[in-house]
C-alpha cells in the first residue's frame, strides 16, 4: 500500500507559527494591526490554532532576544477577541518564561501552550505543565534541537512530559537538520512508550528544504499535530510553508480542515509582501541546517557579522561546534568577538 | 588559632561541595556536616553542647523559614543557600561587610547566577544609573541537580530581585539556560546593562576589571572573556566561571562560586566574632 492510499481520511491539526516564530524573522518587529489582520486571515481559513507571543514566547522581551513594540499581553488581548473559531496558543520556556507570564496570557485569551525545553531537559518543565493543565489549557511538551537525542533518548524525555500532563508532545526539529528517517526514527520511538490518547506533534523549520517532507514522514509514524507558517514566516529559513503542506495533505487525502486557496492568497498578498528579507534557503540559512545550529541565530550571527567582521558562516558553525543550544544569542556575540580577536580584528580590553 | 564550629543541613551537589570549602578555611570549624535522617531537629540537640555558632542550609526553600527559625532561637547565625530569601540578600563584594556589621542572623546567598553576576551589574550602578540589568546564565546539564530543575521558576524570580535589590538596577532580569554538551560547558554569564545616560566607557571598565578581581579572591576561575562591549547605552560583559573541581568536576563553576560566597560569607562572619567586634544574638532562654 503506498504512503498516499495509508494517509487517506486521516484527521491532523495544523497549528500556525506565523505570529511567534515569525517574529524572529521580523526582528520581532510587528504591530498589532499586523498580528490582527493575518491572525483573522488565518481564522477565515479554518486554521484551528494560532501561536501568538515573542518569538522567544514568554518573557522574550529583553535584550537576549529583542524587544518587540509590544508586550504579550497586548498581542493576545488584539488577537484572541477577533477570533471566531480558532484558538490562541503561547510559548513558554522555563528558564526564560515563567508560570505568572503563563496565568497573565491566559487571562487575556490564551487556551493552548507549547512548553518548550532542550531535548534533553525535559525535567526543567514540570511546574510549567502542571501549571498550564491547572488551567485548563491544551497543553503541548516541545522539545527543542530533536536531532541532538537519540530516538530512544528523546521518547524517554517525552514521557517524562506527558508524566507531567502533557497532552502532546512535539518533536521540534529547531536547526532545520532532520531528515524525513530521523523523524520517522523518533516518531515511532515516542509512539512505542506513550498512552495512546497522548499525541505526538512536528515541529519543522526549512533550512535542508525538509520541512513537508519531514512533516509527512511524522504523520505516516503517526503523528497528529504539526506545525507550519504560512509563506514560511519564521527563523532561518522558515517553517514549514504552510500553503504548500495543505496542498500536498489536500492531494494524499490528509484532512486539515483547511481552506487551500484562502491560505495561498493570504501567503501571496499578506505574508510576502510584508517580509523584511526573503525568507527562503540561502547560504547562512542552509548552514544552519547543514551544521544543526538553532534556526534564531541566524539574524543574530548576520548583525554580529557586521559589527565584527567575522563572515556569519563562520560564526554559525563555530556556534554549531561548540554545541550551543537556543537561548544561548548571548555567545553569538561572544563567539563573534573571540573569533575576531584570534583573526587581529579586536583588541582584548583586559589586555 | 581558634575557629568558629559550624553545621550543615542539606546532602545535595551545593552541600556536598561547601564540605570540602568549609574544611579548608582557617576560621571555620565543621561539624555536623551531614544532615541526620531528622534533618534539622537531628542537629539542634547539640547545637548548644557542640557550640555551634553558624550554619549553612543547602535544602529547600521550603523547609528554610522553619529551619532558620529552630537554629536562630539557639543563636546560631544562618547562611541560606536556597531561594528562600527571608534574610537579606547577601553577594559578598558587594554588602557582605554591611551585613556583618549589622550581625544579621539570617543572610541569603540568592543564586549561582546571582553570585556570578551581581557583582558586575554593581560595578556598573555604581558608576552611574541603571534602569535595566539583565543577565543570562548558561550551566551545565550535569551541574544542576533535580532541586533546581523542578523549581527553575524560584531560580529565575530570586535571581531578577536580586539584581535590583543588590546590583542597583532599577529593573532586573534573570535567563537560565542548561546546556548538555558534552564535555561539559563552563559556566558562562553575560550580564547587561542599560545605563541612563551615555556610558562612561573609561570608568565602567575599570569598574569591572576592578570588581573582577574582588571575585576572584574567593573564586579563582572568575574570568572575564569578552568586553566591556559598549553599544549606545549597553554595556554588555562575557564572564566564564570555571570551578575548583572540588565536588564536581571545573566546568560546575555555579557551584563553586555559590559555596565558595557562603565560605566567604561564614568567614567573614567568624573573622569578627573571633576579635569580638560582633557578637551573635544570645539563645533565647526558656
Amino acid at each position: 500500500m503506498s504512503a498516499e492510499q495509508s494517509l487517506m481520511g486521516r484527521k491532523i491539526i495544523i497549528h500556525d507559527m506565523c505570529l511567534r516564530d515569525g517574529m524572529h524573522a521580523k526582528r520581532e518587529q510587528m504591530s498589532i494591526e499586523q498580528m490582527v489582520t493575518i491572525a483573522t486571515a488565518l481564522d477565515d481559513a479554518g486554521v484551528p490554532l494560532i501561536q501568538v507571543t515573542h518569538g522567544a514566547g514568554m518573557g522574550g522581551n529583553s535584550l537576549q532576544h529583542g524587544f518587540a513594540p509590544h508586550s504579550n499581553e497586548e498581542y493576545i488581548t488584539a488577537v484572541a477577541s477577533k477570533m471566531k473559531q480558532a484558538k490562541i496558543s503561547v510559548l513558554l520556556i522555563p528558564g526564560l518564561g515563567t508560570m505568572k507570564e503563563l496565568k497573565s496570557a491566559y487571562d487575556c485569551g490564551a487556551r493552548s501552550v507549547h512548553v518548550a525545553t532542550h531535548c534533553t531537559e525535559a525535567d526543567t518543565s514540570p511546574q510549567h505543565i502542571a501549571f498550564a493543565r491547572k488551567l485548563g489549557m491544551d497543553t503541548t511538551g516541545f522539545l527543542m534541537m530533536a536531532h541532538l537525542n537519540t530516538p530512544e533518548g528523546l521518547a524517554q524525555q517525552g514521557k517524562l512530559m506527558e508524566s507531567y500532563g502533557a497532552q502532546t508532545v512535539y518533536i521540534t526539529d529547531s536547526a532545520g537538520y532532520m531528515l524525513p528517517a530521523d523523524v520517522k526514527a523518533r516518531v515511532a520511538a515516542l509512539r512505542a512508550v506513550l498512552k495512546p490518547e497522548t499525541e505526538i506533534g512536528f515541529h519543522g523549520h526549512h533550512n535542508m528544504g525538509m520541512g513537508i517532507a519531514n512533516s509527512i514522514a511524522a504523520i505516516e509514524e503517526g503523528a497528529s499535530r504539526i506545525d507550519a507558517s504560512v509563506a514560511g514566516l519564521g527563523a532561518g529559513a522558515g517553517n514549514t510553508p504552510l500553503e504548500v503542506f495543505a496542498a500536498v495533505c489536500e492531494r494524499m487525502g490528509i484532512v486539515t480542515g483547511c481552506d487551500l486557496f484562502k491560505l495561498m492568497d493570504m501567503a501571496e498578498d499578506i505574508i510576502v509582501p510584508m517580509m523584511d528579507h526573503m525568507v527562503r534557503v540561502d547560504r547562512s540559512s542552509l548552514t544552519l541546517g547543514f551544521a544543526g545550529v538553532y534556526s534564531t541565530f541566524l539574524l543574530h550571527a548576520k548583525r554580529a557579522a557586521e559589527r565584527f567582521g567575522v563572515p556569519a558562516r563562520d560564526i554559525l558553525v563555530e556556534l554549531g561546534r561548540k554545541k550551543m543550544i537556543g537561548g544561548q544569542e548571548d555567545m553569538i556575540v561572544d563567539t563573534a568577538m573571540t573569533m575576531a580577536k584570534e583573526r587581529g580584528l579586536l583588541k582584548d580590553a583586559a589586555a | 588559632m581558634k575557629k568558629i564550629r559550624c553545621a550543615l543541613i542539606g546532602s545535595g551537589n551545593i552541600g556536598t561541595d561547601l564540605i570540602y570549602k568549609i574544611q579548608r578555611s582557617p576560621f571555620l570549624e565543621p561539624v555536623w556536616m551531614k544532615t541526620t535522617a531528622a534533618g534539622v531537629d537531628g542537629l539542634l540537640p547539640h547545637v548548644l553542647e557542640d557550640n555551634i555558632q553558624i550554619a549553612f542550609d543547602a535544602t529547600s526553600a521550603y523547609v528554610h523559614a522553619e529551619n532558620s527559625r529552630k537554629l536562630n532561637e539557639l543563636g546560631v547565625m544562618m547562611i541560606d543557600l536556597t531561594p528562600a530569601a527571608i534574610g537579606p540578600l547577601c553577594v559578598p563584594p558587594v554588602n557582605l561587610k554591611a551585613h556583618a556589621e549589622k550581625v544579621e542572623m539570617n543572610v541569603n546567598m540568592i543564586s549561582c547566577a546571582g553570585q556570578a553576576t551581581i557583582p558586575i551589574v554593581f560595578a556598573v550602578s555604581r558608576i552611574q544609573p541603571v534602569g535595566y540589568g539583565e543577565i543570562v546564565a548558561s550551566l551545565a546539564s550535569k551541574s544542576i541537580g533535580p532541586g533546581t530543575r523542578a523549581n527553575l521558576d524560584e531560580f529565575t524570580y530570586t535571581t531578577s530581585n536580586a539584581i535590583e535589590v543588590v546590583g542597583g538596577a532599577r529593573k532586573g532580569k534573570a535567563l537560565a539556560i542548561i546546556n548538555p554538551a558534552e564535555p561539559p560547558m563552563m559556566m558562562r554569564n553575560t550580564i547587561s546593562c542599560l545605563t541612563d545616560e551615555e556610558p562612561d566607557e573609561a570608568r565602567i571598565t575599570a569598574s569591572v576589571l576592578e570588581m573582577i578581581k574582588e571575585v576572584q579572591k574567593y573564586v579563582p576561575g572568575y574570568r572575564l572573556v569578552n568586553g566591556p562591549l559598549f553599544d549606545g547605552k549597553r554595556v554588555t560583559v562575557f564572564m566564564e566561571v570555571a570551578g575548583l573541581g572540588d565536588y564536581l568536576p571545573k566546568y560546575a563553576g555555579n557551584l563553586d562560586i555559590m559555596t565558595a560566597a557562603a565560605t566567604r560569607t561564614a568567614e567573614m562572619f567568624a573573622q569578627e566574632i573571633i576579635a569580638g567586634t560582633i557578637q551573635l544574638k544570645s539563645p533565647e532562654v526558656a
